[in-house]
């Protein structure tokens, strides 16, 4: 099978989320992975996504997120860039359910379900683009 | 657009809240309108019907969050019901089962509702 890349720019809006996770269905589904990895991707890169509307652009909706579906033979890999504030990955630490729900504050969540989801999630800083790279491997 | 709804019931003492659609960070405020609608009305026993919510993001998984423990300390609860599989799965995942009450059934929960188990 030869490598293929398909590509979708989307605002930088919740609104664009369910357009999002359609994009990373129908690849998926046409890459012919498995349903369960289906629903992990696209909930994976929903919450990149997510991520990168509230963080990476402070929740201004008119930046670009650019994904990128890149399908090789032995794995599928979802590409999310953006230019906002980039993610350090060293800050991540896995969440306490008690003590988020202690604190009574919504969020937190999402690094940790993309780790939990995914057999590999990388990030990279290309100049101004932050890159997060989130991997399935066929099994 | 996403598309998502919650409905409002009662079941006796029990606001019973039919989620529809998919649950993201989009369609969150819609949920937390509608929990924050119930503590106005100073109804703590909130049910949580999943039979129709195809898709829940750490968004919509928040929102319980933010809620549980203020809810409790009320007297109440917030439990879950008759979710689909996928969507069990990754309350799952989270380890979500130790920290909500999870039933298969809506009935199991009005039950546990009404004739809560002795505390330990």
């Amino acid at each position: 099978m030869a490598n293929r890349i398909h590509k979708l720019t989307i605002p930088s809006s919740t609104r664009y989320l369910e357009d999002v996770r359609q994009f990373v269905e129908i690849h998926a589904e046409k890459a012919r992975l498995p349903e369960d990895s289906v629903q992990q991707l696209k909930m994976a890169v929903d919450e990149a996504c997510a991520n990168v509307i509230e963080h990476a652009y402070s929740g201004n909706t008119d930046q670009p997120i650019d994904i990128a579906v890149i399908v090789k033979p032995d794995r599928f890999t979802v590409r999310i860039r953006d230019e906002g504030v980039g993610f350090n990955p060293d800050a991540y630490q896995e969440p306490d359910l008690a003590r988020i729900a202690r604190s009574r504050r919504a969020g937190g969540l999402g690094v940790h379900i993309m780790h939990r989801l995914m057999d590999q999630v990388e990030y990279r800083q290309r100049g101004r683009t932050n890159e997060c790279c989130l991997t399935k491997y066929r099994r | 657009m996403s598309s998502f709804s919650v409905g409002f019931r009662s079941v006796g003492s029990v606001q019973v809240l039919d989620l529809r659609g998919e649950l993201d960070a989009h369609t969150a405020a819609e949920l937390e309108a509608a929990i924050e609608k119930c503590q106005q009305d100073e109804c703590v026993q909130i049910l949580v019907n999943g039979a129709n919510l195809m898709y829940i993001s750490s968004a919509g998984l928040g929102v319980f969050m933010a809620h549980i423990e203020e809810i409790r300390e009320k007297g109440g609860d917030i439990k879950i019901a008759a979710l689909q599989p996928k969507v069990y799965n990754v309350f799952d995942l989270l380890g979500f089962p130790m920290l909500f009450d999870i039933t298969e059934s809506e009935d199991e929960a009005v039950t546990k509702f009404q004739s809560p188990a002795p505390s330990a």
